[in-house]
């Protein structure tokens, strides 16, 4: 079966997309440590040029389709049957254009905040930028794999070199967590590749079937990489250290590309791979979504720190998301994957104003705030529109992605979706809590005479706003994206194999 | 009886080799700059690997074999040989050993460990162990004012005798039990007679496995290791962690895959638990080390765990993966040491981890280098470490050994640990000791090289896999 279609562009826009920022990056390299303004322009520069060169996506995106396009393929190691395969569909293509906007609002806000190690700064975030597009372009499981965990190192040093006071520790445990989770899944791949006859490709790896047993045994092992990634409970923890530590470009990046890839992973490896063992193992996920949407909302609740407070709401938003994928319906998966663009941008955004705010006053302490609506009152507008969109009001991409959630996760399970939908409850009010907390009531000394947002920190906001109101008035422009692939997928996952009861699945593991 | 000449091409190499050890030697009393017996050195490298083209053969007998294999690790000891006289010649300079008898001495151990590689027979194997073993004793007993180095020797010395002794023991049974010495007769006599589970043989196996794991620092015959690392000059202790385990290594797969290679189930018996061993010591023991050499020597030993799970699995995919991720480990490690190297001045150990905080904000290039090569050996991509445990690795499931593969990434993951710990010293926190860098070109030259190399590999390995590939062909 043809799963490609070439690339109707002229030129290979999927690598130009990759090695430009590594070739900013290497350029950054030779310029003098001292001559900081040329070090951020070209990074500036670089990151425009990449969001740019990304908008042929949009534009020229077949959505008609769910093959793959722009694809190219290249030897890479013959001997091993590796390719250099790269190519998008419905489902990964926005989060490639999300990757290259969020690069340059992480170097807009970078701009003045970092100050020591500018350059090494730069590289990192331009050599992440190149690692997130690899991670959503690969058709081949080892490119994959490379640019997955490529990723770890720049990300590490994110955090490590120009993160918070505890910034150590968060970066080990970021490093080890995934790393461990990681290794687990390339053995799975290892067995995956040999089972289905030495290819690494991703498109013919879907289209095998494979022994149940198998199929049971790798779940776990890719679960233990993406979990770890979205971050699902048990294994967040993680995330409050990183995203509490992470400067602000890194909290934004984590926020808005690198734990999606977790949930990309579910749906791009998962669920083509092993649909049996998926929909086995639908209940577990659910349960684990169900607890993170609400454990994550009420432990929000007890938080005494901004970005902490943040990072926690991440956990419940991502749940909602896992929710979504396994709900196993078009609208719980369209709402999935729309809501990590949501949370992306909703998250991101959030993440920016606390730096922002955070560049000014130098704490993070929530009790330390007050007032701050009249002090700022641009800041406040804005950040009350990022408080309704995470909140998940009407006319918000949060509610277009939260709804679409809970109506396919209550076709899945009625237990899950009432259960989840007292996340929402929860979110409201940890969300608005903390806006009282912060904007309001008397003005507390230290926020006293802040200046208002400045034009570049407008700018880097600004993207977000649009984004948030477009998806919440007009989500057909994304969804319509979608829609094959999920149809594509969704016939893959439910369509194999035949139902599988209760007592066949235990009679199996027992064997 | 008539004499005839034996083929001399197979051993040509061998003997260029020690003709010019032993004129080094001589020229060194006339020599008095040392710098131009280094270059003499490396250009005998040159002209060895020269040699080494169209030496394809067997001789003696059946004693000498030069294949694709034995080539295949004299370039890893070729490579091992340069770079580490590359990173020499100022530290012994530095700290006022520099005697021309360094030179010949790399040279020698280098030729044992050729003649090792090239071993058909045990009695050669023994012969080039020796050679090889002898003069990297007196290497790393070269600081001769120091006590450390001193206990380096002797320990090393002492139980390199063991390992050798144990060696022989093994040699006699296995001469009693079969009648010969050359590994292909041994072969042939073990399948004919079908004698494999023979309690003698087994004893034997587990002799050679013993005697071979102390070369290779496995645990639990690796307590010399640590010690050894950390007295011996550093370019020593590079060049020993790359180049005696590599020869072992070579040996190891020549006898258990070729003169035992019938009784693959009962060596394998006696080597996984070896290798499980060594990973996980290697690994967990490394995380409590304050010296950074003692760490190296840690790592390296858990390195060996890895390299065993490929011997393990005993097929010609699975042995061209150990001979691959030898050449990236001789890269990696040796370019890990050179960073060491250069941070040694007169009064500066700079051998504790301690003394790399803040490295990147005085030597941000130094740090940078450093942070490549611990990001390789934890195996991260687009590293070369990570492509030759991946070969390693796939071709260990492949061979159905998922379960060990799953415990090797395990300890792995944990490895990560201590070598980001470096990194995290360098990068993330402030320096406190003024660290002064003792570079010269040649370390410049073989870290420039090995980084590159290491990059290289990491993202075009294809050349260096089909080399492997073909070098275990005709194995």
């Amino acid at each position: 079966m043809e799963q490609n279609i070439n690339n109707a562009l002229g030129f290979p826009i999927l690598s130009m997309l990759i090695f430009l920022p590594l070739a900013g990056a290497a350029f950054i390299l030779f310029i003098k440590r001292e001559n900081v303004q040329a070090v951020r322009s070209v990074a500036l520069l670089t990151s425009i040029v990449a969001f740019l060169l990304s908008l042929p996506l949009f534009t020229a995106f077949d959505k008609t389709t769910y093959m793959m396009q722009f694809v190219e393929k290249h030897a890479w190691i013959p001997y091993l049957n590796m390719n250099y395969h790269l190519g998008l569909d419905g489902i990964s293509v926005l989060f490639v254009l999300l990757s290259t906007l969020v690069t340059i609002l992480c170097v807009l806000i970078s701009w003045e905040s970092v100050k020591n190690k500018t350059k090494e700064f730069f590289i990192s975030l331009l050599v992440m930028e190149s690692a997130m597009i690899g991670v959503f372009c690969s058709l081949d499981m080892m490119l994959f794999y490379v640019f997955w965990e490529a990723m770890l190192i720049p990300m590490y040093l994110l955090i490590g070199v120009w993160g918070g006071p505890n910034r150590v520790y968060a970066a080990v445990k970021f490093f080890l967590y995934t790393l461990v989770g990681s290794v687990l899944m390339l053995v799975g791949i290892i067995v995956l590749y040999l089972y289905a006859g030495r290819t690494f490709n991703i498109l013919e790896l879907m289209t095998k079937a494979y022994p149940y047993k198998m199929q049971l045994i790798l779940f776990w092992a890719f679960f233990a990489a993406f979990a770890v990634k979205v971050p699902m409970f048990p294994v967040h923890t993680w995330l409050p250290d990183a995203h509490t530590e992470a400067p602000t470009a890194g909290s934004v990046i984590l926020a808005a590309v690198l734990i999606k890839m977790g949930a990309y992973g579910f749906l791009r490896f998962s669920m083509p791979f092993l649909p049996d063992a998926s929909r086995a193992m639908t209940p577990v996920m659910l349960a684990l979504s169900v607890i993170a949407i609400i454990y994550g909302g009420v432990i929000c609740l007890a938080q005494t720190d901004l970005k902490r407070l943040i990072a926690y709401s991440s956990v419940s938003h991502m749940g909602f998301v896992t929710l979504g994928i396994f709900a196993l319906n078009i609208q719980g998966m369209e709402g999935g994957i729309l809501q990590m663009l949501n949370h992306g941008i909703v998250t991101g955004a959030l993440f920016l104003s606390v730096g922002i705010i955070y560049d000014r006053t130098h704490t993070r302490v929530i009790a330390d705030y007050g007032g701050v609506a009249s002090v700022m009152p641009v800041y406040a507008s804005l950040f009350i529109l990022f408080t309704f969109a995470s909140i998940g009001l009407p006319a918000t991409n949060g509610f277009v992605g939260e709804f679409l959630i809970l109506l396919g996760g209550f076709k899945a399970s009625q237990w899950a979706g009432v259960l989840s939908a007292s996340g929402i409850i929860i979110g409201a009010g940890y969300m608005l809590w903390l806006y009282q907390r912060v904007f309001f009531m008397e003005v507390s000394p230290k926020v006293e005479g802040l200046p208002d947002l400045n034009m570049r920190e407008l700018m880097a906001l600004m993207p977000m706003v649009i984004l948030i109101l477009w998806i919440g008035i007009y989500p057909n422009t994304f969804l319509s994206f979608m829609h094959p692939s999920v149809q594509h997928l969704l016939d893959r996952v439910n369509g194999s194999g035949g139902p599988v009861v209760a007592s066949n699945i235990i009679a199996e593991i027992l064997r | 009886m008539p004499f005839t000449m034996p083929n001399l091409r197979p051993v040509m190499p061998e003997i260029t080799m020690t003709i010019i050890a032993v004129i080094m030697l001589m020229a060194e009393l006339v020599i008095k700059r040392k710098e131009t017996l280094a270059f003499m050195t490396i250009l005998t490298a040159g002209l060895l690997s020269f040699t080494l083209v169209g030496s394809m053969g067997t001789t003696f007998g059946g004693m000498f074999i030069s294949d694709g294999y034995s080539t295949f690790f004299k370039l890893i000891f070729i490579v091992n040989m340069i770079l580490t006289v590359l990173i020499s010649s100022r530290y012994l300079e530095t700290l006022r050993i520099n005697f021309g008898e360094y030179y010949s001495l790399i040279l020698f151990s280098t030729l044992g460990m050729m003649i090792m590689a090239s071993a058909g027979d045990i009695i050669v194997l023994y012969l080039g162990l020796e050679l090889m073993a002898l003069s990297t004793y007196v290497l790393a007993g070269f600081i001769r004012y120091d006590v450390r180095s001193n206990e380096a020797a002797m320990k090393y010395l002492l139980l390199g005798a063991f390992a050798s002794a144990i060696l022989l023991y093994g040699t006699a049974m296995i001469y009693g039990l079969t009648g010969t010495t050359n590994l292909r007769d041994i072969a042939s006599y073990i399948a004919a007679n079908n004698i494999s589970g023979n309690p003698m043989l087994i004893l034997s196996m587990v002799m050679f496995a013993v005697a071979f794991s102390f070369k290779i620092a496995a645990v639990p015959f690796h307590m010399w290791a640590p010690d050894a690392y950390e007295g011996a000059p550093t370019p020593v202790t590079a060049f020993m962690s790359v180049g005696p385990k590599a020869a072992g290594f070579a040996v190891m797969g020549r006898v258990f895959l070729v003169a035992f290679g019938s009784a693959r189930m009962d060596w394998a018996a006696v080597l996984i638990p070896i290798s499980i061993l060594t990973m996980a010591v290697g690994n967990i023991v490394a995380l409590s080390q304050t010296n950074i050499k003692r760490m190296l020597a840690y790592s390296s030993i858990a390195h060996a765990g890895y390299m065993m799970v490929g011997i393990i699995s005993g097929t010609p995919d699975s042995l061209a993966s150990v001979l691959n991720y030898m050449l990236i480990y001789a890269f990696m490690n040796i370019g890990a040491f050179g960073v060491i190297t250069m941070l040694r001045t007169e009064k500066f150990r700079g051998e504790d981890i301690t003394d790399f905080e803040g490295l990147a904000k005085t030597h941000p290039m130094a740090a940078a280098l450093m942070l490549i090569f611990m990001f390789s050996l934890t195996g991260i991509p687009p590293t070369a470490g990570f492509m030759g445990k991946f070969y390693l690795f796939m071709s260990a499931i492949s061979a159905g050994y998922t379960w060990l593969v799953i415990v090797a990434v395990l300890f792995s993951a944990i490895s990560a640990y201590f070598y980001l710990r470096i990194v995290m010293l360098m990068y993330m926190k402030e320096p406190r000791k003024a660290v002064e860098l003792n570079a010269t070109s040649g370390i410049g030259l073989a870290l420039a090289v090995t980084a590159a190399a290491v990059l290289f590999i990491g993202i075009m390995p294809s050349m260096f896999v089909n080399m492997a590939r073909v070098a275990v062909a005709g194995f």
